[in-house]
Parts: structure tokens; C-alpha cells; sequence
């Protein structure tokens, strides 16, 4: 064996000093050279990948913006014939139909109702969504409980306070959009948390409920628990009350996300270890305060991600209320489309195009809220 | 600092309280994990200011035990009496004997949502309805007491493990307990921070609190405790006054058990 040379016995002498990490400073070309082309393989999806865009990208371009038409007064201004050059996305007629894509038939007169509607609503989910807003507490007193109020008197009209009564059937587009997807979003979160807690208590009975509540509202489709909601709803309720006819599919709604987002919160609540219910147990507190103060901001935290998904999802269903004759966005375009003033044949496109932004906005807002909330909570209590 | 040591502190601790009050009574107590016998009639009397510590080989139901005492698990047989209540399904009821017994854990427990100073003031605030400013008075005193005060407005995860086992010892002071119980308080620490825990813990018997300890740190039986007891497959086997314990050990059991920690 060979005798090692290396000495047995070490004690260091000096400290060694903290170093900078060293420099990375590379340029632009270097990073396309690491990335994109750092093998064959890779240069060829980089390749493949570029001339994709380049078949998707300019056409569309060139159809939404530099071929579109922006003023007009009519289908006139949309063909190609009339004129004379190619015609995209015709945002004309957008214009022209934006207050009906925004109000339905909500009586013309009546409109500025819904603009304070909105306003208020904006005001109330800034103050929310805002962490360091002042006086939390009062904004959800004030969205949860007076804005709900103050938005169904003016929405809805009351004789009471001098307000014409617009029927829901006039309601349409952006607004009951707004209307359902809100009040689904607010309902199904404190449902959801209540039907988790409800399918892991001790309590037998409590347990069964929820299990079958989650388990068949989400075993059928949206579609199905809408046409329950329209039909079964009247049947459930006494006498000769009739439910109104937005608020059967609002309840439907509701319910439907409440079940997935029962099952989200449900993950979270596993995710807490037990040593987190046996220290606050230990300190006496009682199982509501325990899942209040405890328990539930932390498995709400984790499951944020699960959270925002299912409002979005929730968000984009509320889509298929036009299903039971509800007016929202997408019905209020589809009805536009067969417009003989507006007839043209980039119009369907103009109008889906529209409600695509619309829905993208709002759901890319989320997206982008809650990963800002994710990275706050993230920096507050570093692990 | 001149802080001295789990070890060579001199036993300078009071004696029992003369009107012997009992604290805690075990009478016959039985419990079953499903087929599984993990308590077998325990039969334990801890005096008002008694400090008690209960080693054993894992397994030998001497956590179980002490859970027991403030009902994180549930005993099916016998009797237990705690500070003159009894221990039964009564939710009300447990909730006001676990108010008065503080509970130190392994893994400490700590609220990571909440701030040191949060995770002192939550019970007080919560369940004792102090109003927050009074609540924070007295957290601070305590994490004073435990030395870290200039932590309390960071959340335990920037904590070390010694740090946050002190903030778990001064969450549970809080409240002002009547008995404290230690579930391994030490085990799951880095050798360097166990007697920072350790100090605290003596500090707080020197104080007259009642606590009942598991722990595997003898040189802390042979300081602090009145009694020892040492249990095994579910039962307590020996019982006796530190230096008897560990001097003259009676069972076999305890003999063997004795011999391969203490070397």
C-alpha cells in the first residue's frame, strides 16, 4: 500500500476571508449562444419556433391593427368592396355595440346606475385587493355587506327609494358577467372553506353531508347543475315563490365553484402538520378560533395558486349562464353578430376577438395579483 | 453573561409547597391504539410545585402520558383529575384545563404565520380576552425571562432551534399556567443549543411551577426533579427521588436502561 503523503494532522492557522462570488458578467450574444443555440437540437426548435411566430405573429398583427378599422357608422365601413383595401378586425363595430356589450338592454335612461355600480365596485375591490390600504376592516364591512346592498337597490331599482325597477331580464353583458362571477367568487370561498371543514370533521352526519354535497355537484357538468338550478329551484321553494331568473344560475354558479373550491381548501388543510393544531389546541383555543387564527391562513396561503385557478375557471363558466337565457358578454356578441347593420365578414371575429380580450384581462389580472400576494406572503415569513 | 449551566447550578430549589394541593391525579388509567395497549393503569399523584421527570425507551407510552394530562389524546379507561377538574368529553371543559396547562412540544409548534411577539400575545388576547397592549407587556417580560426579546418582531423561522423552543416555553408562560408539560423539549436540538432550553426550564422549576418533563437529559432529572419515573412498554416501572433513581435502581428494566445511557 502506498503511504500517504498528505499530513494527518491539520489545524488551521488563518481565517480565510469572505470572497465576492465570482463575475458572470456576460453580454446579449452570449446569452442567445447558452440559450438558443447552445446545441444542433436546440437550434433547430429555436429555428422551427421562430418561424412560427413569424406565421402567426405579423398576420395577426396586421389583421387587428394595421388593417383594422377603427371609425365607422356601419357595415360599410367593414368590406373590402366599399373599402377598397383589405379589412381587418373591424373595432368599428365594437364601438358602436360597446355600451350593449357593457349594459344589455338595461334601459338607456336608467345606466348610470350600473356606471356608479361599477364604480363603487372598483373602489371596493381596490380597498380589498390593496394590502396596505387603510382601514381593511372597514373595506370588507364595506364590500361584503354595503356595497352588496347599495348595487342590488340601484341595479335592481326600488320603489322604496324613488329608483325604477329594472327586471334582471333586461341586465345583460359585461355586467351580469361581473354580477355572476363576483357574487360566485365571494359566495364560493366561505362555502368552500365550510364544506372542507365539514368533510374533515369528527361529526359523522356533518362529514357525510359535505362528502355528498362536493361529490355530486362536482361529479355533474356545469351545464347540468345550471338546468337543476333553472328548473329544480322554483320546485324546491314554497308556494308560489319564484326565484328570479338571474339568481337561479347565480346560485348554480355559486354552488358549482363552492365544491372545487371546497376540494382546493381541502389540500391545504392537509398540508398543515398536526403539531399546528396540537399548539394551538394546547393553548386552549377552541376549534373556530383554532381554524381561524391558525389553521386556516395557512393552508389558504399554500393553496393561493388552487385559489386564483378556480376563480378563474369559475370565471370563464360564467360564460355558459347564456345556457338557460342569461345575457352575459359572450351571449350579448352572439346577438349583435346577426346585426344586419353590422353584417360583415370579419364582424364574428371582431366581436370573439373583443371577448377574448375582455376575459384575458381579468383573468391575467388575477393571475398577476396573486402571484404578487403569493411573493408578499412569501417575504414575510421567510422559512 | 455568566449564565450558569443545566449542570453545575447548585440545587437551590424550593421545596414542595407544605399544603399539599394535588395538581394532577392518574387513576388507572388505560389507553389503546386501536388493538395496541400503549398506557396500562397509570396510577400518578403530582403535587401543587412538584417537578416530576418521565424518561423511558421510545415507545414506552411516556409522551401518550403526558398528552393525556391535557387531553391531546384521549385516555379510555380510568381517571384523570386535573387541577380538580376532571377530564372528560366536555369540549367546554377541556378547553378551560388546557388553558392552565402549557405545553412545550419537540418540534415547538410555533405559529410560522405570526410573529414571535403574535405567537405570545394570540392566547392571551384570544382566550383570555386581555386587551392587546396588556397581552404585549406580558409577552415581552417573558421573552425577556427566555433572553430574546430583540426577536420579537421576526417571524420562528429566522429563529434557531433553541431560540424557538425558549419562545415556545414564553408562549405557554403566557397564560399564566398552573402546570407546564415538556415533550421532549430538547430532543429535537443541536447539542449547542440544548442548555440554553435547558437553562430556562431550571429557571422556571427554581419558580415553584409544577411540570411534568419527558426528557432523555439526566444531569436535568438529577437537578431539577423531585421525582423520577421511569416507564416502560406502557406502565411505570420504577419510581423513586433522583438520587435513589440513579444510585439504586430497583427493577431490572431500569437497571438495563440505565446502564446503556449513562456510561
Amino acid at each position: 500500500m502506498a503511504i500517504t503523503t498528505e499530513p494527518v494532522a491539520y489545524v488551521r492557522g488563518t481565517p480565510i476571508a469572505e470572497q465576492p462570488p465570482p463575475l458572470m458578467a456576460r453580454g446579449w450574444v452570449a446569452w442567445v449562444r447558452e440559450n438558443l443555440f447552445s446545441s444542433v437540437g436546440n437550434t433547430i426548435l429555436t429555428l422551427i419556433a421562430l418561424y412560427i411566430i413569424y406565421l402567426v405573429v405579423p398576420p395577426a398583427i396586421r389583421f387587428f391593427f394595421l388593417d383594422a378599422v377603427w371609425t365607422g357608422s356601419d357595415r360599410e365601413a367593414c368590406l373590402a368592396a366599399s373599402v377598397g383595401r383589405e379589412v381587418g378586425a373591424c373595432w368599428a363595430y365594437v364601438d358602436a355595440k360597446f355600451s350593449y356589450f357593457v349594459y344589455g338592454s338595461y334601459p338607456w335612461d336608467e345606466r348610470w346606475r350600473v356606471d356608479i355600480v361599477f364604480v363603487l365596485g372598483a373602489i371596493g375591490i381596490a380597498w380589498l385587493l390593496w394590502l396596505d390600504a387603510p382601514k381593511r376592516n372597514l373595506g370588507a364591512l364595506y364590500f361584503f355587506v354595503i356595497f352588496p346592498v347599495v348595487a342590488f337597490i340601484l341595479l335592481r331599482g326600488s320603489t322604496a327609494v324613488g329608483l325604477e325597477r329594472v327586471d334582471t331580464s333586461l341586465w345583460g353583458g359585461i355586467l351580469v358577467t361581473l354580477v355572476v362571477s363576483i357574487v360566485g367568487i365571494v359566495v364560493s370561498l366561505p362555502l368552500g372553506v365550510l364544506l372542507a371543514l365539514g368533510r374533515r370533521s369528527r361529526l359523522p352526519l356533518v362529514r357525510l353531508a359535505s362528502v355528498i354535497f362536493i361529490e355530486v355537484v362536482r361529479g355533474v357538468p356545469l351545464i347540468t347543475v345550471l338546468f337543476m338550478a333553472n328548473t329544480m329551484l322554483p320546485l324546491f321553494l314554497p308556494g308560489n315563490m319564484s326565484p328570479d331568473r338571474l339568481l337561479r344560475p347565480l346560485v348554480g354558479v355559486a354552488l358549482f365553484a363552492s365544491a372545487y373550491m371546497a376540494e382546493v381548501v381541502r389540500g391545504g388543510l392537509q398540508a398543515i402538520p398536526k403539531g399546528q393544531y396540537e399548539g394551538a389546541m394546547s393553548l386552549g383555543l377552541g376549534y373556530w378560533r383554532m381554524m381561524r387564527l391558525i389553521i386556516l391562513p395557512q393552508a389558504l396561503r399554500i393553496v393561493i395558486p388552487g385559489i386564483v385557478n378556480t376563480f378563474i375557471g369559475l370565471f370563464k363558466d360564467t360564460t355558459l349562464v347564456s345556457i338557460v337565457g342569461i345575457f352575459d358578454l359572450i351571449k350579448t356578441v352572439e346577438v349583435t353578430l346577426v346585426d344586419p347593420t353590422w353584417a360583415t365578414p370579419v364582424t364574428r371575429l371582431t366581436g370573439y376577438a373583443f371577448a377574448g380580450l375582455f376575459y384575458f384581462i381579468c383573468c391575467y389580472g388575477m393571475s398577476r395579483y396573486s402571484l404578487a400576494v403569493e411573493r408578499r406572503l412569501a417575504a414575510g415569513q421567510k422559512r | 453573561m455568566a449564565m450558569a449551566t443545566a449542570t453545575d447550578r447548585p440545587a437551590q430549589l424550593k421545596p414542595v409547597s407544605l399544603k399539599t394541593e394535588t395538581a394532577v391525579e392518574m387513576i388507572g388509567v388505560h389507553k389503546w391504539y386501536g388493538e395496541f395497549h400503549v398506557l396500562r393503569d397509570i396510577n400518578l399523584k403530582v403535587t401543587r410545585g412538584e417537578r416530576i421527570v418521565v424518561c423511558g425507551p421510545s415507545g414506552s407510552g411516556k409522551s401518550t402520558m403526558i398528552r393525556c394530562i391535557n387531553r391531546l389524546e384521549e385516555h379510555q379507561q380510568g381517571k384523570i383529575i386535573v387541577d380538580g377538574v376532571e377530564l372528560t368529553n366536555d369540549l367546554k371543559r377541556i378547553d378551560e384545563i388546557r388553558r392552565d396547562v402549557g405545553m412545550v412540544f419537540q418540534h415547538f409548534n410555533l405559529f410560522p404565520h405570526l410573529t414571535i411577539l403574535e405567537n405570545c400575545t394570540l392566547a392571551p388576547i384570544w382566550v383570555r380576552k386581555m386587551p392587546k397592549k396588556d397581552a404585549e407587556e406580558i409577552a415581552m417580560h417573558y421573552l425577556t425571562r427566555v433572553k430574546i426579546p430583540e426577536q420579537a418582531n421576526k417571524y420562528p423561522g429566522q429563529l434557531s432551534g433553541g431560540q424557538q423552543q425558549r419562545v415556545a416555553i414564553a408562549r405557554s408562560l403566557c397564560m399564566s399556567p398552573k402546570i407546564m408539560l415538556f415533550d421532549e423539549p430538547t430532543s429535537a436540538l443541536d447539542p449547542e443549543m440544548v442548555k440554553e432550553v435547558l437553562d430556562t426550564m431550571v429557571t422556571l422549576a427554581e419558580e415553584g411551577m409544577t411540570m411534568l418533563v419527558v426528557t432523555h437529559e439526566m444531569g436535568f432529572a438529577r437537578q431539577v426533579a423531585n421525582r423520577v419515573i421511569f416507564m416502560d412498554a406502557g406502565q411505570i416501572v420504577e419510581m423513586n427521588t433522583p438520587d435513589e433513581f440513579f444510585k439504586n435502581p430497583q427493577h431490572e428494566r431500569t437497571k438495563l436502561f440505565l446502564s446503556q445511557i449513562l456510561h
